[in-house]
C-alpha cells in the first residue's frame, strides 16, 4: 500500500485522556471514565439548552454548518443511530451513514483499512458502534486528527451518550445526584451501558450505586468501579430513587447463563409488586428496546413512575450537544 | 577448523557451580581446557575477554518460528541469526496450528532453513502431539522421535477430549518423548481475551479466569499420577498453578516447569490502556500472580525461564483488543529481562544463568547450557557494563511486537560463539 503514514503507525497504549484537548476541552467522544465531572455537567448544561431550542423539529442551530458527519455502523442498532442522525441534522451538518456489517469488513479488510478509506473522504466526525471493546479509541488514535470520534458504543466497554441522556434524565427529576440511591437491574457482565452509567454515577457523587443480577451476569471486580452488587432482587430494590432496567438478550440463555427468560422475569422482572420496594417517587428507566415480560412488566414500562420516553427525547439533546462540544473542542485544538 | 582461545573472562557455569576468572580453549567446537592451557595450544584467534562474564549460550524452550506458512511474520533463517545475538544458541521450535511440527518432511524442512542460516542459533524441534495439531488422532510420535524432536505438545492448540489425551501420554512415553503441556482449559477460555479481575471488567473485555489453567493443570496431574508420563508444563502464569506444582513436585512426581519471561514483568495494569501489545496468551496476569511466578522460580517450583518469542507482522497488533493477535516477540529480551531479576533481588546471578542454560537443557536432555571440558562450545560472552535501551529502531527481530520498548537494561551480549565458531559480536 502506499502510504508514508504506515511507516509510522505504532501499536501502544490507547488512553482514555485522548478524548480530551490539551487545554481540557472535549475532542472525541470516547468513554465515561476519564472526564472530570464538571465536563459531564457542561454536557448536561448544553443538552438542556438544545431541548429548550423552541419547536425543536423546524428551528435548527448550525452548529455544524459544513461539516460532514458519518455514522459508521459495525454492528446494528435502530434508535441510536437515528438519534446521532437526527442530532447532525438538527445542527445542519451534512450526515451520511453506512452500514458496514455488510460490506468492507465482511470481504476482510482491516478496521484499519476501513478507517483509512473513510478518512480520505473529508468528513469531520465519525459516529462510530463496534462489536469489539476499545474499538473506538482505536479509530480515535489512527484516524487523521481533525476527525472527531464519538463512540456509539464498543463491545461491552462504553456508551457514553446513552450514560449522558440517561444522566439528563436523572437530573430533571431528581435534581441532585448526592443524595441518591441508584440500582442497575439485569446482565451487567455483557453491558456497556451499564459501565457507562457506572462512571457517569460515581464520577457526579451519587449516594449510592447498585447493581442487581445473578452471579452469572456480574463481572468480576465490579465492585472496584465503586458499586454494591446484589443478587436478591427484592433486597436491591430497597429504598432505591432510580431503577435502571438493562435489556436481556436473548444469547444468555444459549450461553448456559440463565436457564429461561420466565424464570428470568419471576426472579428479576419489574413489576408492580417489586416497584413498591423502592421509593414512592422512584423513577424507572430503560435503555431500550424494552423486552416486555423479560425484564420488566408492561404495567410497569407504560406506568406512571416510567420515564422511558424521556430518555428518547433527551437522547437526541445529549448528542446534540456533545458534537458541538467535539467541534468546537477541535476548532481549538487546530487553530493551537 | 579453527581454534579459539578466550582470555581472563570470568567463567560463570551454574551447572558446575563455577564462577572463576579464566582462560578456556576451544578446538574443533569443543571446549578443551578451562584453566591453565596445555603448552601446546595454539589458538588461530584471542579474544581478550577481560571483564566480560562468559556463560554458557541460552537454551530457549518455546520459539514460534512461523514457517513455513507464515513468512509475513517472520523467518527462520533470520529469527535464528537474531536468537544468536541474543546469546541464545539453542532454540526450542513450538508447532503451531499454521506449521504443526508433525511429520519428518516438516522437520527436516525446518532444519534446512536453519542450517543454511550463517551466524545463527541450533535448532531443536518439538513434534505435535496430535496429527496437524487437530486435536483428533495421535501424531506419527515414533517416527517424530526417530527424526531427533525433543518433546511433543499440542502448545496452544484445543485438545478437548480427555481420553485421547491419556492415550497421547501413554503413547508418549512408549516412544520416550516428554510431553510439554500448556494448562489451557479450552472451554473455561471460550473468547477470552484479558485477565478476569477488576480490569478486564472495566475494559469490558471478555475474561480469562484462573481457573482456565488450574483445572487444566490440576486434570493434569490426577493423569500424570495415574499413567506416570513426564510431563513439562509450559508458559504458567498463575499463583495458584505454582502452587499445585509444587505440590506435586513434593509427592515426587515427573514434572517440571517453565515460564515466559514477560510474566514475570507484566501485569493486567499493562493492559489497561488496551494496549495490544500486551496481549498474551496465557494472559498477563495480577501483581500477585505475577510475585508468585517470581517466587516459584526463585525456590525451584519453576525450572526455566524461556522467551515464548511469537513475531507478528505489525498489522496483527494495529486492532481493536480482541482482535488482535496474542504474542510478544522476545528473543532480544530474554536475557535482559532474566538478568534484571537479579538486580531487583528476585535471583542470584547463578539462578538467573541457570533457568535459561543448562535448566531448560536438562528438560529436553541435551548436553548443552553448561561449560565443561569436552562440552560443545555454545557460549556467550556478556558484558555487564554496556547500558542499551530496547526500540524500534534497534529491534532486530522481523517481528516488532515488543511492550518492552523504552526500557533500558544494564549489559549487553558481545560475543556468541556456537559449536566453536564466533557468530557474532
Amino acid at each position: 500500500m502506499i502510504n508514508d503514514n504506515s511507516q509510522h503507525l505504532t501499536p501502544g497504549a490507547l488512553p482514555s485522556s485522548m478524548q480530551l484537548t490539551r487545554d481540557g476541552q472535549l475532542k472525541h467522544f470516547l468513554s465515561i471514565e476519564g472526564l472530570p465531572p464538571l465536563l459531564l455537567e457542561e454536557i448536561l448544561d448544553r443538552a438542556e439548552q438544545f431541548l429548550d431550542l423552541p419547536n425543536k423539529a423546524q428551528n435548527k442551530a448550525p452548529v455544524l454548518r459544513g461539516k460532514t458527519v458519518m455514522n459508521l455502523f459495525f454492528e446494528n442498532s435502530t434508535r441510536t443511530r437515528t438519534t446521532f442522525e437526527l442530532a447532525a441534522q438538527r445542527l445542519t451538518a451534512d450526515v451520511v451513514t453506512l452500514d458496514i456489517r455488510n460490506s468492507a469488513t465482511s470481504k476482510g479488510e482491516s478496521l484499519l483499512d476501513t478507517i483509512r478509506n473513510l478518512s480520505a473522504m473529508n468528513c469531520d466526525m465519525f459516529v462510530v458502534r463496534h462489536q469489539h471493546s476499545g474499538a473506538a479509541h482505536f479509530i480515535a488514535r489512527y484516524c487523521p486528527p481533525h476527525i472527531s470520534v464519538l463512540n456509539a458504543g464498543d463491545g461491552y466497554h462504553e456508551h457514553p451518550t446513552q450514560a449522558m441522556l440517561d444522566m439528563l434524565t436523572i437530573r430533571q427529576h431528581k435534581k441532585e445526584f448526592p443524595p441518591l440511591k441508584v440500582g442497575i437491574v439485569g446482565d451487567i457482565l455483557h453491558s456497556r451501558v451499564a459501565r457507562s452509567q457506572i462512571h457517569a454515577l460515581t464520577t457526579l457523587c451519587t449516594g449510592e450505586v447498585r447493581v442487581i443480577a445473578p452471579r452469572t451476569l456480574i463481572p468480576a471486580g465490579v465492585e472496584q468501579m465503586g458499586v454494591n452488587v446484589y443478587t436478591n432482587m427484592e433486597q436491591g430494590l430497597d429504598d432505591l430513587d432510580v431503577i435502571i432496567m438493562l435489556r436481556l438478550q436473548k444469547e444468555r440463555m444459549q450461553g448456559g447463563l440463565l436457564p429461561s427468560e420466565r424464570e428470568y422475569f419471576s426472579l428479576y422482572g419489574l413489576t408492580e409488586e417489586r416497584l413498591k420496594l423502592a421509593k414512592p417517587d422512584a423513577i424507572v428507566m430503560h435503555p431500550g428496546p424494552v423486552n416486555r415480560g423479560v425484564e420488566i412488566d408492561s404495567r410497569v414500562a407504560d406506568g406512571s413512575q416510567s420515564v422511558i420516553l424521556e430518555q428518547v427525547s433527551n437522547g437526541i439533546a445529549v448528542r446534540m450537544a456533545v458534537m458541538a462540544m467535539v467541534m468546537s473542542g477541535q476548532a481549538m485544538e487546530q487553530s493551537l | 577448523m579453527s581454534t579459539l582461545q578466550l582470555k581472563s573472562a570470568r567463567l560463570i557455569d551454574p551447572a558446575n557451580q563455577q564462577d572463576v576468572v579464566t582462560d578456556i580453549a576451544i578446538e574443533a567446537g569443543v571446549i578443551s581446557a578451562i584453566g591453565d592451557l596445555p603448552n601446546d595450544f595454539k589458538a588461530d584467534k584471542i579474544i581478550d575477554a577481560e571483564g566480560l562474564w562468559l556463560m554458557p549460550g541460552l537454551v530457549d524452550l518455546s520459539v514460534y518460528l512461523r514457517e513455513p506458512g507464515q513468512e509475513n511474520k517472520a523467518t527462520i533463517a533470520h529469527e535464528m541469526q537474531v536468537a544468536a545475538q541474543s546469546g541464545i544458541t539453542t532454540v526450542c521450535a513450538m508447532p503451531e496450528l499454521e506449521s504443526p511440527i508433525d511429520s519428518s518432511a516438516r522437520i527436516n524442512l525446518i532444519r534446512e532453513k536453519a542450517q543454511a542460516a550463517d551466524n545463527a542459533a541450533q535448532v531443536e524441534l518439538i513434534g505435535a502431539l496430535t496429527a496437524g495439531l487437530k486435536g483428533k488422532q495421535l501424531s506419527n510420535m515414533g517416527s517424530l522421535k526417530k527424526s531427533g524432536c525433543v518433546a511433543v505438545t499440542q502448545g496452544l492448540a484445543p485438545l478437548n477430549n480427555t481420553n485421547l489425551m491419556r492415550n497421547c501420554m501413554d503413547y508418549a512415553a512408549t516412544n520416550e518423548l516428554k510431553l510439554f503441556y500448556q494448562p489451557i482449559e479450552h472451554s473455561l477460555l471460550a473468547d477470552g481475551c484479558a485477565h478476569q479481575g477488576a480490569i478486564a471488567t472495566r475494559l469490558g473485555l471478555p475474561a480469562i479466569s484462573s481457573s482456565v489453567e488450574t483445572t487444566a493443570m490440576a486434570q493434569m496431574l490426577t493423569l500424570i499420577e495415574e499413567t506416570n508420563a513426564t510431563v513439562h508444563f509450559c508458559r504458567l502464569s498463575c499463583a495458584k498453578s505454582v502452587e499445585l506444582l509444587a505440590i506435586a513436585k513434593g509427592k515426587g512426581l515427573p514434572v517440571s516447569a517453565d515460564v515466559a519471561a514477560h510474566q514475570l514483568f507484566l501485569t493486567d495494569m499493562d493492559i489497561s490502556d488496551f494496549n495490544t501489545l500486551c496481549n498474551t496468551m496465557p494472559p498477563l496476569r495480577s501483581i500477585r500472580d505475577r510475585d508468585a511466578l517470581r517466587q516459584g522460580v526463585a525456590e525451584g517450583v519453576i525450572d526455566v525461564i524461556c522467551s515464548d518469542h511469537q513475531p507478528h507482522d505489525i498489522d496483527a497488533k494495529l486492532a481493536p483488543f480482541q482482535q488482535s493477535s496474542p504474542g510478544i516477540s522476545a528473543l532480544e529480551t530474554l536475557l535482559p529481562l532474566t538478568l534484571r531479576l537479579v538486580e531487583e533481588g528476585v535471583l542470584t546471578l547463578a539462578q538467573a544463568i541457570a533457568s535459561v542454560t543448562h535448566k531448560p537443557a536438562e528438560i529436553i536432555a541435551k548436553p548443552k547450557g553448561s561449560l565443561g571440558v569436552g562440552q560443545a562450545a555454545d557460549l556467550v560472552l556478556f558484558n555487564p557494563e554496556k547500558m542499551h535501551d530496547i526500540s524500534w529502531e534497534s529491534m532486530q527481530s522481523k517481528g516488532k511486537n515488543s511492550p518492552f520498548f523504552g526500557w533500558g537494561f544494564t549489559g549487553r551480549v558481545e560475543v556468541t560463539v556456537i559449536a566453536g565458531d564466533v557468530v557474532c559480536r
